[in-house]
């Protein structure tokens, strides 16, 4: 029986000897002699390695150096040999590409023409987002996004048009989303792979394997292999798990799944959270974003994710369990120290819950480089001010602190004072009894605690209409 | 027209399904071995103690090789003996190469690489440029000064400014990294390498094996990225996979992991700037005095000729009747500083464009008024000479200045952004320009050479061979241009194949911007010999002048008659004449003693001049380019398309530098922005939102291949409008002169406006 079993350029692959932590980009380098996707940097930040993969939540692009042959059970894959037609006709953003000159060294440009195509597909013509992911060192970009927007005219080719069905992988195999309750069984010399299918099982197994790691989108476990070269095991994929993959609004909250990718929480919350969207917008890229999950970022701990800052800010709750066993919590309080939450043996992020209204909502993310980059400071501001007078401030910050952190005190020096300019001067010294931040390569501490303070001087001149933003500046 | 279409990367077709082969792609025997290096995690260090006990236990470990085990240890710099391929007893920077393991896998190899235990007695490390001044830590014996006229004129200015001024290095971030192969033959070695320079491979491996020359051969298809990091850097793999190629009797390939790249390989040199210059009251430069302090790292790799060409481009496209230059060569225990797009150029470049910016604040003058004020005499007019002696016959600066100025509306513009300042509290916006000279031919004068090897075949398709590497510049594209354009054929009908030692023999690197000129020269010579020789047999069948036979569209023809190319080739042939030709191109003109900073390294000049927009927040220091007009010079250019490439790729790389670009050592020496994660190179959303773009197309006054200008490297110059647009921006926040040090990162753009504000 194999273990995974996935459509590759069409054709069905089923494997039953896997390396639970083999990733994608060497499956199909040095087994399936598919040289054509390139690795760059083996960390999912350059994007020479995007494949699209397909399933009933349609094509996304994805990093397949960060992406675990496990994760592709049930799904399509398909790689930069795959994008022409059956007779070899180009698709259309090869064809623009070659026409507008969007290729020199061409090492980037097998990820770029899948990162094109997938949006092509999914009619998708911000491309400055599209292809954030996707670093070219040769061309200035300008080309590829003439060649971008040439393609856009041009219908999807027949060859891609057809919707995923998973008729298509093969017969007499189990399928994971079928599966119902997951599978263990693994090959002769490789250990068992568990992907669950439900919570419940994972929360069972996970009580008989506290000391595993549990993987989502592996955006970030895929550095502790590829970098670090560590071995995980035990492991469970939890991309299965379909009911951690829900948002549900109700009772004046989103109640968000901790399965939920970053890009599908984007898109569900812009029109609600319309300045948290543009953070997520910038966060990481399309490839991190479709397949980073929400509650992966909470239970990392990490004090530089996107996620938990501006979640603080607008009063999150979060859920944990463990085996049958419940419990919520605000979620700052389950940051207790430098990479160590509050989270028990066996104890897994569930879910939580968003309100579904934070108007004066202000998320600041300054970093190096405006797309695909972490956070230096992440400042997130979320007052209520009625009648000129600040009545409730919650504030919270990434890269300030060992943890994401609320400033209280400077919460407190706002709330209860008239919402001008003089209050905000009065409060700038609060910041340094909240925060001592650290010095590395992103950014000096003198400079976090200067820009921090300046946060709150540009969040009062934004909730005034002043422009702050320089990505809003025309030329 | 052959010459000068536009037509795409020869590849293109390639690029875009995958099927390009680059090194890494290229199938190897199966029992192939895969290498890695374990390496230094101090900056300056004794190696006390060494076990290799559990790097040789690991899964898959073949052999580990340790200094001990190589008494005869290779050497990899291309200048001096300088760089052991493995450190011997002591470690200079960390990320030196201490051993190598070679295992099955590329997997196995890295992490066997980390189970070594290396006990150090750290030495004190010198890390900055202060630091190794202080300690007279250097390469040469004391500074190269070169001087013209008396600085002491200064004393006469109306107006004299003075600074320090500190540049970033960069990274080259080529997407495809280091790698090398080598499979052993019955009576040598055979590498292919990803490399700017396949004989310097040759050399090294031949040397490392103990082989001549002659039984190595090296092979080099094409680079995922090279500029300049591939001109040296790649020796260590070669040699290192020819050593246990040679060992084990089986193929070898090393591929370092994107951060071992950045950790182990040179970067562009940092460096840091003292000047001080006077004008007079309409800002004519009097007098300019530089001091470049230049980190070069641990060994001495190119870094002379780096620090050289810096001296040559420190009066840019400026005539400075006094000055003096004074450069400091800093040895450090960091990476060895290598070849970067430009070579130093654009370090000494950004020396006057400081000048001119600050001087232009002091006396409250338009930048640009200042640089019309100081431009050499243009072209026609009677020449004036450089700082080194060399006759600036070639200056159009003036007229690529002026237009550029009035097709990018600036004066307008630059009005529009004062009053944007002034009704905008918070973001304020600047506005900057850039004029470019840049001298082309390599500086050490026997390198300005190439070969090409050109066969015609018995049915009419044409094959050439030439000593440079693509890269991703088009050059293939445009040798095949010129070679098709000598047959009368089109560019389709000419095959380009991989750079080998075996076909064009002691190539130089595939630098300098030098590509097309050399090797387009040596392509089109190679192609005229064989030219004369099929026009001297059709037109001795049809008794004519051989002069009077033309070669056009696929057709020769003679007194009144048409062939096909291809019938004539066959009859050739078959009359038993060569249809096979090497040819040879060397600079000519040029001369440069560098010892006395005398001659003319150079056989022409290129130009060119952008304006750059851009908008800062004055509370967070975040910045961006909004828009870039740039006017270049490619001469006559081969390929106008390949050509805007360069420039627009050039200009992104160079703002990058200047920009987001930031390379951060701790205290301890260790690099810390080894990733991508980590350092910025500019993303898709970073190029100008409005991006203009023109060639000037006028023909090179020298006798170049078809009239074109080398384009590599003085479009990166262009970049540097956008740090002086930056620093515009910042003077709108106050009185005082920004002093903006590079790369304007959001944090340095916010302390300098933070200084203007209360200065």
């Amino acid at each position: 029986m194999a273990q995974v079993a996935f459509l590759l350029n069409g054709t069905p692959v089923h494997l039953s000897d896997v390396n639970p932590t083999q990733t994608l980009l060497d499956y199909l380098r040095d087994t399936a002699g598919l040289k054509g996707t390139k690795e760059g940097c083996n960390e999912g930040d350059c994007g020479a390695c995007t494949v699209m993969v397909r399933d009933e939540t349609g094509a996304k692009a994805l990093n397949s150096c960060i992406l675990f042959l496990p994760q592709l059970h049930g799904k399509a894959v398909r790689t930069v040999e795959g994008f022409s037609g059956p007779q070899d006709e180009p698709h259309p953003v090869q064809t623009a590409m070659i026409a507008h000159h969007g290729s020199q060294c061409g090492f980037c440009t097998p990820g770029f023409i899948v990162s094109m195509a997938t949006a092509h597909l999914n009619g998708d013509t911000d491309h400055d987002t599209t292809l954030a992911g996707n670093l070219c060192r040769c061309t200035g970009y300008a080309p590829i996004i003439r060649a971008a927007q040439a393609a856009v005219a041009e219908p999807i080719p027949a060859w891609l048009s057809s919707p995923f069905t998973f008729a298509e992988i093969s017969s007499g195999d189990t399928k994971g989303a079928e599966s119902p309750h997951g599978e263990g069984v693994g090959g002769a010399s490789s250990p068992p792979i568990f992907r669950p299918t439900n919570s419940d099982d994972l929360a069972d197994w996970y009580l008989q394997n506290p000391q595993a790691t549990l993987i989502a989108g592996a955006t970030d476990v895929g550095l502790w292999v590829t970098k670090q070269l560590r071995q995980l095991s035990p492991v469970a994929f939890l991309n299965g798990i379909t009911d951690l993959q829900h948002i549900e609004h109700q009772g004046g909250q989103f109640h968000v799944g901790a399965g939920v990718t970053i890009e599908t929480l984007r898109k569900a919350l812009a029109p609600h959270h319309p300045s948290f969207a543009e953070l997520l917008r910038r966060y990481a890229s399309t490839q991190v974003r479709n397949a980073a999950t929400i509650g992966g970022n909470i239970a990392n701990g990490s004090p530089i994710g996107d996620g938990p800052p501006p979640l603080i800010a607008m009063g999150c709750t979060l859920h944990l369990r463990r085996g049958d066993e419940m419990r919520s919590m605000p979620l700052e309080d389950f940051f207790l120290d430098y990479r160590k939450q509050d989270r028990r043996p066996s104890e897994f992020v569930a879910g939580l819950s968003i309100p579904d209204a934070a108007p004066a909502l202000r998320c600041y993310k300054i970093s190096k480089r405006f797309d695909q980059d972490i956070s230096a400071v992440l400042g997130c501001f979320n007052l209520t001010i009625d009648e000129g007078t600040v009545t409730q401030a919650r504030i919270a910050f990434g890269g300030m602190a060992g943890i994401p952190k609320r400033a209280s005190a400077v919460e407190a020096a706002l709330t209860g004072q008239p919402w001008r300019e003089a209050t905000i001067t009065a409060a700038l010294p609060a910041f340094a009894q909240d925060f001592q931040p650290l010095t590395d390569m992103r950014a000096s501490a003198a400079y976090r605690l200067m820009t921090a303070q300046n946060l709150l001087t540009r969040y009062f001149h934004d909730l005034n209409g002043v422009p702050v933003n320089v990505l809003e500046v025309q030329p | 027209m052959t010459i000068g279409a536009p037509l795409p990367h020869d590849s293109a077709p390639l690029h875009v399904t995958g099927q390009a082969r680059y090194v890494d792609d290229v199938p190897l025997p199966g029992n192939a071995l895969h290498l890695a290096f374990g390496l230094s995690t101090r900056a300056h260090a004794e190696i006390t103690a060494f076990d290799l006990s559990a790097v040789r236990r690991a899964p898959g470990v073949v052999l580990v090789l340790e200094a001990s085990d190589l008494p005869d240890m290779p050497d990899l710099s291309p200048t001096v003996q300088d760089e052991p391929l493995l450190a011997q007893g002591k470690v200079h920077y960390a990320g030196q190469a201490i051993f190598l393991v070679v295992a099955e896998t590329h997997l196995q190899a890295r992490k066997a690489a980390r189970l070594a235990k290396i006990t150090y007695n750290d030495l004190p490390a010198l890390l900055t440029v202060e630091e190794a001044l202080a300690a007279n830590s250097r390469f040469e014996q004391g500074p190269i000064l070169w001087t013209r006229g008396d600085v002491a004129m200064m004393s006469t200015a109306h107006t004299v400014i003075e600074g320090e001024f500190e540049v970033g290095g960069q990274e080259h971030f080529y997407l495809e990294g280091q790698i090398a192969a080598a499979i052993p033959q019955e009576d040598g070695m055979h590498i292919i390498s990803s490399t700017q320079h396949p004989t310097e491979i040759q050399h090294k491996v031949a040397h490392a094996l103990h082989l001549p020359m002659s039984a190595v051969r090296v092979e080099m298809r094409r680079m995922g990225g090279g500029f300049g990091g591939k001109e040296s850097q790649g020796n260590a793999l070669a040699v290192a996979c020819a050593l246990a190629a040679h060992a084990t009797g089986k193929p070898c390939k090393m591929r370092y992991d994107r951060d071992d790249d950045m950790i182990i390989t040179g970067k562009r040199h940092d460096l840091k700037i003292r000047y001080k210059a006077g004008a007079d009251a309409e800002g004519r430069l009097i007098a300019v005095d530089f001091q470049h302090l230049i980190r070069c790292g641990w060994s001495q790799d190119l870094s002379l000729a780096v620090a050289d060409r810096a001296m040559l481009h420190a009066d840019n496209c400026y005539w400075i009747p006094n000055i003096r230059i004074e450069s400091h060569r800093l040895k450090t225990n960091t990476c060895s500083a290598t070849a970067y797009r430009g070579f130093g150029g654009p370090q000494g470049i950004i020396g006057i464009e400081r000048v001119i910016d600050h001087l232009a604040h002091t006396l409250y003058l338009d930048p640009v008024e200042v640089m019309h004020r100081n431009l050499y005499a243009p072209m026609g007019a009677p020449p004036q000479t450089t700082p080194y002696g060399m006759e600036v016959e070639d200056s159009i600066t003036d007229k690529i200045l002026n237009t550029v100025i009035k097709s990018s509306d600036y004066h307008a513009r630059k009005a529009q952004i004062e009053a944007f300042n002034t009704s905008s509290p918070i973001l304020k916006k600047g506005i900057g320009v850039t004029p470019v000279k840049f001298g082309i031919s390599f500086t050490l004068t026997f390198l300005n050479q190439a070969g090409a090897l050109v066969h015609v075949y018995q049915d009419g398709s044409v094959i050439v061979n030439h000593g440079g590497t693509e890269m991703g510049q088009g050059l293939n594209q445009k040798v095949a241009q010129v070679t098709a354009a000598v047959f009368g054929l089109t560019a389709a009908q000419v095959k380009i194949t991989a750079a080998d030692t075996a076909k064009v023999p002691n190539t130089s690197a595939t630098a300098a911007s030098s590509g097309s000129d050399l090797n387009g020269k040596a392509a089109e010579n190679a192609a005229l010999t064989i030219r004369d020789r099929i026009a001297a047999f059709i037109a001795e069948k049809h008794q004519v002048q051989p002069e009077t036979v033309r070669f056009k569209d696929g057709m020769i023809r003679v007194g009144g008659e048409s062939y096909d190319f291809a019938r004539v080739v066959n009859w050739v042939y078959q009359a038993r004449i060569s249809l096979s030709s090497t040819g040879f191109y060397a600079t000519p003109k040029i001369n440069w003693d560098r010892i006395r900073g005398q001659g003319r390294p150079f056989l022409y000049f290129a130009y060119g001049a952008a304006v750059t927009e851009v908008v800062i927040d004055t509370l967070t220091g975040e910045n961006r380019i909004l828009r870039a007009d740039i006017l270049h010079d490619c001469g006559n250019s081969l390929n106008p398309a390949l050509d805007i490439g360069q420039v627009e790729g050039a200009y992104v790389q160079g703002a990058g530098w200047l920009t987001t670009e930031e390379l951060v050592w701790d205290a301890k020496g260790t690099l810390t922005t080894h990733a991508p994660s980590t350092y910025k190179i500019p993303a898709v959303s970073d190029r100008p939102t409005v991006f203009n773009v023109a060639l000037w197309t006028d023909p090179n006054r020298e006798d170049t291949v078809g009239k074109s200008k080398a384009v590599g490297e003085p479009p990166f110059n262009l970049g540097m409008s956008a740090f002086f647009a930056l620093s515009h921006a910042v003077a709108s926040c106050g009185e005082a002169y920004p002093a903006l040090n590079a790369p304007a990162t959001a944090e340095r753009v916010l302390m300098a406006v933070t200084r203007v504000r209360h200065v």
